[in-house]
């Protein structure tokens, strides 16, 4: 008789919580953020409701400021699946020109991001928003439950969390309130690389390993597009180097490798001894940096 | 290459997942953060922002704790407030810890933990000595279910690595533990600070000689004997994606589902037969437990979101008055009498508690009279329900023995509750004879645990298949009585002796047959029950019917053996004449004449009966079951 491995088991948690949301809410929504994490979600969606399609929208709050990449492959892989793609821009803050240049990635992340997909969720009128993030990847979301409640503001309080036994999640809400719902809260970095190896899962190629112009600040490899502003005596310069993670360019450093296919990478991971935020330069703004983002409502 | 062995490597690793619970300072987080980075498993930048902010609070040496405490209030007041998820991974293994808090207020927490793991660890400080949350914390693992516990005495180093002490914490905690049942009890002497016992043994307690806290949770065998064989699937979501198809989706919360299987649907009681069952890599003919599939009926039945699919004579109770005991959860204590929302499986159903018979005291697991439960405090209630429920004990299951309370007007959650028993279940549209009377079971206290610990030895089922004069009754007795000589309690159920009493009203078509089968393997996991070896002598030619009786019996304690010797062989011997009779048309169905043998595709055992003789068979089952660990060599 099969036994099933640690990849099925977590595949079974995440489409058994897809599902969950779907039943139990009536404006069940999901983030997608284009990364890895996203198109794992994004694959067990499909097969939670196969051979139906998926019977939510997705939601992309854009910044304005992602990789030229990432758009390109948000556009081709949404038209090819065919999925509910709507895209929230917070255009007030763009035209506003809003940036973490001159703001500093506090400010330019509460609104571009935080207090964007506040508006977004209200304005879709979304009761359960679906998000990719893991328990693994930083201290204060080790604490999240699976059924995270936000209050009318979006709030989360970790000091007063509903209790989350066995896989009972308690989905009740008053109008106005949401659930943010995280099928992926018990896998790690590397399952996810595992998983997209094994159900060949297309991702956005700035993970694979390849001579980009970059800037070297602080030990970050900071990649150069267009509006990068350099700072006196710095110059792009070509090194063979790859994204753990993908969110706003300007925010987001490479990281030296010479990983160019999904083996490569996980190979590299079962190495690795650095976790994987540490190219994501918002985190380090202060101590307890993600928390506070977290408490007003970052995902 | 190298690469695919590796990638195949991370993918075999299994996970375990385990909690931690201890008293304030017991030295929890130490404990992980120690685990974390003996184990390698913590990463650099990580590690550097832990080892700036210990040099910022002007402490010595890297206070690992930093590691583990992820909110800014904790750091700041250097407690640990909610229960958080830690992932770490050996090359044996993987792991998910449950990091829960000490503090008397946040006990939810701790169960809460212990809702999802296998195995907890409690500490005890070596300097304090078993306290009263020591005790709280493995009452509770153990209500919640978990069967392996492992006590750390931790701060060894603060009683001068001691083993007086350490034998003194042993014996006094064996002895409260003695009355949680179904329990296996590891004890370690640690210390978090220093490392002494927790990735390496350390040379400062030569006197202990067992495994370092990490080898036991990388080699510690999760027993799933215990697991339930009952086929139960709550129907979480009902697929319509156009006319055509119509699936019903959810996660299989124990059992085995086959294509073909009859299904009762509850609770209409309707029946079915499954048509299809589409898993995450597709179309399969079987779903295991735990695995989230999509199941198609052949017939258009009305099936909702809160039915739950069963196969027939293994229905689940069905009742609207449950025994159960809570935890509660909540700063508003229980009030009796009021309407709460009760989340059990896929349905959310409303419900009260009518009656409170006790409060427990988990320091002396005594009970007492109460008028109310507050925060924290565990209690056995009366719970009356709007609609039935589709249930079983929480003993026996796990996901179908669990219910949460919800406050209605707040939402918030106010109890985890876990089944013991029922009261007056309903009639059961559909199901025959016992089901009409009204009946209460319970689930008893004595675990399988115990009665293995009696007899010295794991109950399991020979289950022996072959033609008629094929040799299975021989070698059934001869292998009972070398058991029975060699000290091992066991039983034979054999097919003759059976049809004439038990199973006397039925007959040789397809149809009795199984249930021939089905009665047999009943008895059979009965006997198991109460730690037998069984062996069965019993034609059963049809594999649907065999694997009827491994799941009623339960894959682990199943042995299916094929006792193997040619039809014309055993037509040679025909010592009862029936051969003769049946080519003569006297005996119709006649397995091997005129009614079909389907050989086991892939039994546990075949024993050719033709090449070898039955003392050297009877050694090859002994060998057999020894291997299994069913007895000892």
């Amino acid at each position: 008789m099969s036994t099933l491995t640690t990849l099925d088991l977590l595949e079974a948690e995440s489409i058994h919580i897809i599902r969950e949301v779907v039943a139990e809410f009536e404006r069940p929504v999901m983030l997608y953020s284009i990364g890895k994490d996203s198109s794992v979600m994004l694959r067990l969606a499909q097969k939670a409701f196969a051979p139906g399609s998926i019977p939510f929208p997705l939601l992309h709050v854009d910044t304005g400021l992602k990789f030229p990449e990432m758009y390109r492959f948000r556009d081709a892989i949404c038209g090819q699946l065919g999925v509910d793609l709507r895209v929230y821009r917070f255009e007030e803050a763009i035209e506003r020109g809003d940036n973490p240049w001159d703001l500093g990635t506090v400010r330019c992340c509460a609104a571009l991001k935080t207090e964007a997909l506040l508006n977004a969720l209200r304005e879709g009128e979304y009761d359960a928003a679906m998000g990719g993030a893991r328990r693994e990847e930083e201290r204060s979301r080790a604490k999240e439950r699976v059924y995270s409640f936000r209050d009318l503001f979006g709030q989360w309080d970790p000091k007063n969390q509903r209790p989350e036994l066995w896989s009972l999640y308690n989905g009740r809400i008053a109008p106005g309130e949401h659930i943010r719902a995280f099928p992926l809260s018990n896998w790690t970095e590397l399952d996810i690389w595992l998983y997209i190896h094994r159900e060949q899962i297309p991702v956005v190629p700035l993970y694979f390993a390849k001579e980009r112009a970059v800037i070297v600040r602080d030990h970050q490899l900071i990649p150069v597009y267009d509006r990068t502003q350099l700072q006196p005596g710095e110059e792009p310069q070509q090194v063979l180097c790859r994204y753990r993670t993908l969110g706003c360019y300007p925010c987001t450093g490479a990281v030296h490798s010479t990983a160019r296919t999904v083996e490569e990478i996980i190979e590299e991971m079962m190495i690795a001894r650095q976790s994987e935020r540490i190219t994501r330069l918002i985190d380090h703004d202060q101590d307890s940096s993600m928390e506070q983002k977290k408490r007003e409502g970052y995902f | 290459m190298a690469q695919a062995r590796m990638i195949d490597q991370a993918e075999r690793a299994d996970l375990l997942r385990f909690t931690t619970a201890g008293s304030v300072d017991d030295g929890k987080s130490t404990l992980i953060g120690r685990l974390l980075h003996d184990s390698k498993s913590i990463y650099e930048d990580h590690l550097a922002a832990v080892v700036a902010a210990s040099r910022r609070s002007g402490q010595q040496s890297v206070d690992l704790a930093l590691l583990t405490d992820g909110l800014k209030a904790e750091r700041e007041q250097r407690i640990t407030i909610d229960v958080a998820y830690r992932h770490f991974s050996t090359p044996r293994r993987r792991f998910i810890i449950a990091d829960t808090p000490g503090h008397e207020q946040y006990t939810r927490n701790m169960a809460t933990g212990a809702s999802t793991a296998e195995l907890a660890i409690i500490l005890i400080d070596a300097a304090q000595g078993v306290v009263t949350q020591s005790k709280r914390h493995g009452f509770i693992a153990a209500l919640l279910g978990i069967r392996h516990l492992l006590v750390a005495v931790n701060k060894m180093d603060q009683v001068g690595y001691a083993q007086e002490v350490y034998q003194r914490i042993h014996e006094e905690y064996a002895g409260f533990a003695a009355g949680l049942t179904g329990v296996d009890l590891t004890f370690i002497p640690i210390s978090a600070l220093h490392g002494d016992n927790v990735v390496l043994a350390g040379d400062r307690m030569p006197w202990y000689d067992g495994p370092t806290l990490l080898e036991h949770l990388e080699t510690v065998e999760i027993s799933t004997a215990a697991d339930p064989a009952e086929f139960r699937f709550p129907v979480q979501y009902v697929l319509r994606p156009d006319g055509d198809f119509r699936g019903y989706c959810g996660t299989v919360a124990s059992g085995l589902l086959s294509v073909g299987d009859p299904v009762v649907v509850q609770p209409s009681g309707k029946r079915s037969r499954v048509s299809r069952i589409i898993t995450p890599a597709g179309e399969a003919d079987t779903a295991v437990a735990r695995q989230a599939i999509t199941v198609c009926l052949e017939d258009d039945l009305d099936v909702s979101r809160g039915d739950l699919l069963a196969h027939p004579g293994q229905l689940p109770w069905q009742a609207r008055e449950v025994d159960a005991t809570l935890i509660w959860m909540d700063s508003r204590a229980l009030h009796l009498n009021h309407t709460l929302l009760v989340k059990h499986t896929t349905s959310l159903v409303r419900g009260q508690c009518v009656a409170l018979h006790a409060r427990i005291d988990p320091n002396t697991l005594t009970r007492d009279a109460a008028e109310t439960l507050r925060l924290n405090e565990i209690g056995e209630v009366r719970l009356q329900l709007f609609k039935p429920l589709l249930c079983d004990a929480y003993a026996r299951n796990r996901q179908t023995g669990s219910f949460i309370l919800i406050d209605p007007v707040s939402n918030a959650t106010l109890a985890a509750g876990l089944i013991t028993g029922v009261h007056e279940p309903e009639m059961v549209p559909g199901e025959a004879g016992a089901r009409e009377r009204h009946l209460t079971r319970h689930a008893g206290t004595v675990t399988s645990a115990e009665r293995t610990q009696l007899l010295r030895q794991q109950p399991a089922t020979l289950w022996l298949t072959g033609f008629s004069a094929s040799g299975k009754s021989t070698i059934a007795y001869a292998l009972e009585q070398r058991l029975i000589a060699e000290g091992h309690a066991c039983m034979v159920l054999d097919g003759d002796n059976i049809r004439h009493g038990l199973n006397q009203d039925l007959g040789f078509s397809p149809r009795d047959r199984s249930e021939n089968i089905r009665r047999v393997a009943e008895v059979a996991r009965i006997l198991n029950e109460a730690g037998l070896i069984v062996i069965t002598s019993f034609i059963s030619p049809y594999r649907a019917d065999r694997d009827l009786a491994r799941r009623i019996i339960g894959e682990e304690r199943f042995i299916e053996t094929l006792v193997d010797a040619a039809l014309d062989v055993c037509e040679g011997r025909d010592p009862k004449g029936l051969y003769a009779k049946a080519r003569s048309g006297q005996i119709p169905d006649f397995t091997g004449i005129s009614a079909p043998y389907e050989r086991p595709e892939e039994p546990e055992l075949t024993l050719n009966s033709q090449q070898q003789s039955v003392n050297e068979l009877v050694q090859v089952c002994w060998e057999n079951l020894v291997a299994r660990g069913v007895i000892a060599s």
